[in-house]
């Protein structure tokens, strides 16, 4: 008898193990975020907030064992837990002077709600001059070791790594030298994982007058060492802000907040697969194998809807079908919001050929997609109807739609949104931007204006060359499909 | 964060320098209620426990015992200096950190230059040594001098060519007083361009800026103050002219509210370094952004708004208002006229409740009627610094690099050869070793090709833009 019970118990202590590996196995990957410059910073700070404040949402719509397990995926992908119970965010903040990682920190820590490690920053006193030869030449040497460092000791905390999330923006100094600096470092550090950037494109108009060759200068390097480039530009954002969101006097936080809901709308979990109710995994592996098929066609941008201040939030209802209708036609006529959509363009008839190459200076032009991504939140979000998007016209002819297009869901809803969809896409919609960026830094370089605050810390002019060569053989790729 | 030193120059340099400190703390107690030694503090003021005897008396955190200027006072007499010292603001400065000397430089900026300047070398550097010692991390020396005496012109030009051998690393910043047309100095022109070919040479980043246009600023306040047009009074803090009402019981003495809106800034040039905001602009973005070619760094400078009302019956001067006035001619520090010459490049640096919406929308309401030399159509360079200037909510610093810098120095070298040609006052100069007529040749020249690079540009202006053709790619 005492045998026999002896041993059940043990069985039953093998099923425990058995079960907590399986248990092991269906949870997330974790992403460890690196935040740098200013942008960086205020920008990571609002993409924990928003994505704690989605997974801890008391309306997600969905049972309470679904919200739990919502809830546990997200932990692990971006945050790891402390002693005394208040997560961590998975995040390395880098910035070459004091004040905004100063007011980071302090923010989370007031919230009271989760934190930044406190040993996680590399700060130093002087900043980088909005000269990305100083970031990249001169603080990427100096400090690659201490970074490398802190980045690693984030790396051995999780479990499984998914990958790198690098947020940065492209028109200062530290963001895009240090960041094209450590991203490059990142790639031969740990070649396996992943890297994803998020860049921010400066507005047109002057933030920084020579934002156009910081930007050359990274996305060129960064084309070669990143694995994917999600991209942002102030300029749209700032557009929501005005007409979607209807804020008067917008801030850069009113900005970062909208493009930290976008961000969570993509990161945020979501099943795994048709019909299974485990979350998916690898979040960055997923995004990448679905949207980067090939290396020469990197650039991602993302949509969102619907979006608009909470006031109105409340007394709207929305269908799938209008949701996805408003999203193709954004996506199709190239619209970064879903106000002011251009319903006069149109796919190009199958069969028949497309209406000659693209060319970046005419206006109405139809918006064509390598790869597209939905991913839809809320209710009843397994009955929408994404078949429009299947659509071969809107993909260029060397993938098949089936490989081409790909769809994520989630009964649990994002916030406040009872229904919400994102659209991550990698198409010509950034080649315009793209090319009047390149444009610009070219009519610059051409007098040689600002060329010596560059070759002052080892930037040539053949550097410079380098990079409009590539972006003008990216440019060229994208119009050409 | 970084500190900065100022290095005043001449009796001008002096007492501009006086008013600035003085504002400076006026600014630091408002912003810092709690008496704590921070890091925004820091960027001008050593904390020093004062019962230390000598050197080891600096404490970097914790409460503040008694602040130290991180300053360095020259002058060839030593009338200012001594008043300073005798001043309210004696204890700011550290005994250690002057040079005087009794018998002043006589208007000659031969004397500051060559005489004084090889006479004191070795205490000068000493002194700087020591400043930077005091700092964590330099990154500025701002010089404030003025050009037509003999001091200030030619010993502060001096030091600049120390300060780049000794401190290549940091920043030259100068604030250079321009002789008016009415200077009552004879020599002015000739030390004007002998200092203009130092500033050429080894000055990072120049804000000139000349008496006239200070006293027509000043005359238009004083107008608005006393029309009692507008029936309410003017909150007297927020004067870009006024002092720290504590300390002035007496009249102020003429130049002081002309100082003041030079002392006002360099407070709002470094607030974005000092201060927090979403959009922040540490010192070495202005040269990186501002100066497209390493000669052309000669920066006008607007200051808005000039007042705040006090009666909120009243409704504020709109922001937008704001904006406009910095581009008006009437505002410049400098007699400029920058909405009807070239753009090189500008920034403008905000201070207070202003976000980037406001900022936006006045670029593009007011971009339409400035020109823009051709390679730089949107050449701006924006920041946004949360923390407004004392008596203000918010307030603007637009700084220009536009060819409306030329006429100050067409005229100067226009005085210089009428003088020049007549050999007038020349033996003054040639007398002292190390001047010849080449040197005066020498300064005439660096001059005229700097005037002829604005005019290269000034001959661009009404050029049709054009696309230059691009690389041609194969795919």
């Amino acid at each position: 008898m005492g045998n026999g019970h002896a041993q059940c118990r043990h069985l039953g202590q093998i099923a425990h193990f058995f079960e907590g590996v399986c248990f092991g196995l269906f949870l997330s990957m974790s992403i460890v975020t690196v935040q740098l410059g200013q942008c960086g910073n205020q920008i990571g700070f609002e993409v924990f907030d928003a994505l704690f404040n989605d997974s801890h949402c008391p309306r997600g719509l969905c049972s309470k064992k679904e919200n739990e397990a919502y809830q546990a995926s997200c932990k692990e992908r971006f945050f790891s837990e402390e002693e005394n119970g208040v997560p961590l965010a998975r995040a390395v903040l880098v910035d070459m002077e004091p004040k905004v990682i100063n007011q980071t920190l302090s923010k989370a820590a007031r919230s009271g709600r989760w934190k930044y490690g406190q040993h996680s920053c590399f700060c130093q006193k002087q900043g980088s001059g909005n000269n990305w030869a100083y970031g990249y030449s001169v603080h990427g040497p100096r400090h690659e070791e201490s970074i490398m460092n802190l980045i690693r000791k984030e790396v051995e905390k999780c479990d499984s790594l998914s990958g790198f999330f690098i947020i940065m923006s492209m028109a200062g100094g530290t963001g895009s030298g240090l960041g094209a600096f450590v991203t490059q470092n990142l790639q031969d550090q740990y070649s396996s994982a992943l890297k994803m950037n998020q860049i921010i494109w400066p507005y047109g108009t002057g933030e920084v007058i020579v934002q156009n060759y910081n930007s050359i200068l990274t996305l060129s390097h960064l084309y070669r060492s990143s694995d994917a480039l999600l991209v942002h530009e102030n300029d749209a954002v700032h557009k929501i802000c005005a007409k979607l969101m209807n804020i008067k006097q917008i801030s850069f936080c009113d900005i970062n907040q909208v493009l930290a809901h976008q961000l969570g709308s993509v990161f945020q979990p979501t099943y795994s697969g048709e019909g299974s109710f485990h979350y998916r995994r690898n979040p960055l592996g997923d995004l990448m194998e679905n949207l980067v098929p090939h290396p020469e066609f990197k650039m991602l941008g993302v949509r969102n809807i619907p979006q608009m201040s909470e006031n109105s939030l409340a007394y709207s209802t929305f269908t799938w079908a209008g949701l996805l209708k408003h999203l193709r036609q954004m996506l199709i006529s190239n619209a970064k919001m879903e106000e002011g959509i251009d319903w006069q363009v149109r796919p190009p008839l199958s069969g028949l050929p497309p209406l000659g190459k693209m060319s970046v200076n005419r206006e109405i032009h139809f918006n064509t997609s390598i790869a597209n991504l939905v991913i839809l939140r809320g209710k009843d979000a397994h009955s929408a109807d994404v078949g429009a998007f299947k659509d071969p016209a809107l993909y260029t002819s060397w993938l098949e739609p089936v490989h081409a297009f790909n769809v994520w869901k989630t009964q649990r809803a994002f916030r406040k949104y009872e229904r919400s969809a994102a659209l991550v896409s990698n198409s010509q919609s950034l080649v315009k931007p793209l090319d009047r960026i390149v444009g610009k830094a070219w009519n610059m370089f051409a007098s040689r204006a600002y060329l010596h605050q560059y070759t002052k810390f080892g930037i040539e002019e053949e550097d410079f060359l380098d990079s409009f060569t590539l972006l003008e053989q990216v440019i060229a790729s994208y119009c050409n499909l | 964060m970084t500190q900065s030193v100022v290095v005043q120059v001449g009796q001008c340099g002096n007492q501009i320098g006086c008013c600035f400190w003085d504002l400076a703390l006026r600014e630091h107690a408002a912003v810092n209620k709690k008496g704590i030694y921070d890091e925004a503090i820091s960027s001008f003021f050593r904390n020093v426990d004062t019962r230390v005897v000598g050197d080891g008396g600096s404490i970097s955190k914790g409460k503040i015992c008694s602040l130290k200027a991180r300053a360095v006072l020259i002058d060839m007499e030593e009338g200012v200096v001594n008043e300073i010292l005798q001043g309210p603001l004696r204890d700011v400065f550290d005994s250690k950190q002057l040079i005087t000397d009794i018998s002043g430089s006589g208007n000659n900026w031969a004397v500051g230059h060559k005489v004084f300047g090889s006479l004191y070398q070795e205490k000068i550097l000493e002194k700087l040594r020591k400043s930077a010692e005091h700092c964590d991390c330099l990154q500025c020396f701002f010089i404030i001098h003025s050009m037509g005496g003999g001091t200030g012109s030619g010993l502060g030009t001096f030091l600049l060519k120390v300060l780049e051998d000794e401190f290549p690393e940091v920043y030259r910043f100068v604030t250079s007083i321009y002789p008016s047309g009415e200077d009552d100095v004879i020599t002015s022109p000739y030390n004007s361009i002998l200092a203009m070919k130092e500033l050429n040479e080894h000055a990072d980043c120049v804000l000139p800026i000349d008496n006239q246009s200070l006293f027509d600023i000043i005359s238009k306040i004083d107008v608005m103050v006393n029309s009692g047009k507008l029936g309410a009074a003017i909150k007297p803090k927020s004067l870009v002219t006024s002092s720290t009402g504590v300390f002035k019981k007496r009249q102020e003495k003429p130049f002081d509210a002309m100082n003041n809106i030079v002392a006002n800034l360099l407070l709002n040039l470094t607030s974005s370094a000092r201060f927090e905001g979403s959009l922040n602009m540490d010192l070495n973005e202005i040269s990186m952004n501002l100066v497209p070619f390493p000669q052309l760094h000669y920066l006008v400078s607007s200051l808005t708004p000039l007042y705040t009302l006090a009666d909120v019956n009243i409704p504020p001067r709109r922001l937008d208002q704001m904006f406009s006035d910095a581009f008006s001619k009437d505002h410049q520090l400098i007699r400029a006229d920058p909405r009807h010459s070239l753009y090189l490049a500008c920034a403008l640096m905000v201070r207070g409740n202003v976000q980037i919406s406001d900022l936006r929308r006045n670029i593009e309401r007011l971009k339409p009627s400035l020109q823009f030399v051709s390679w730089n159509q949107e050449g701006w360079k924006t920041s946004l610094c949360s923390v407004p200037p004392v008596g203000h909510s918010h307030s603007l610093l637009a700084l220009a690099n536009n060819t409306c810098v030329k006429p100050t120095f067409v005229e100067l070298k226009e005085r210089f050869i009428r003088l020049y040609k007549k050999k007038a006052h020349l033996h003054h100069y040639l007398q002292i070793e190390g001047m010849e007529e080449s040197c005066f040749s020498e300064a005439v020249s660096s001059l005229s090709a700097l005037i002829q690079e604005y005019n290269q540009l000034d001959a661009t202006k009404s050029m049709p833009v054009e696309d230059l053709p691009r690389l041609n790619v194969a795919v």
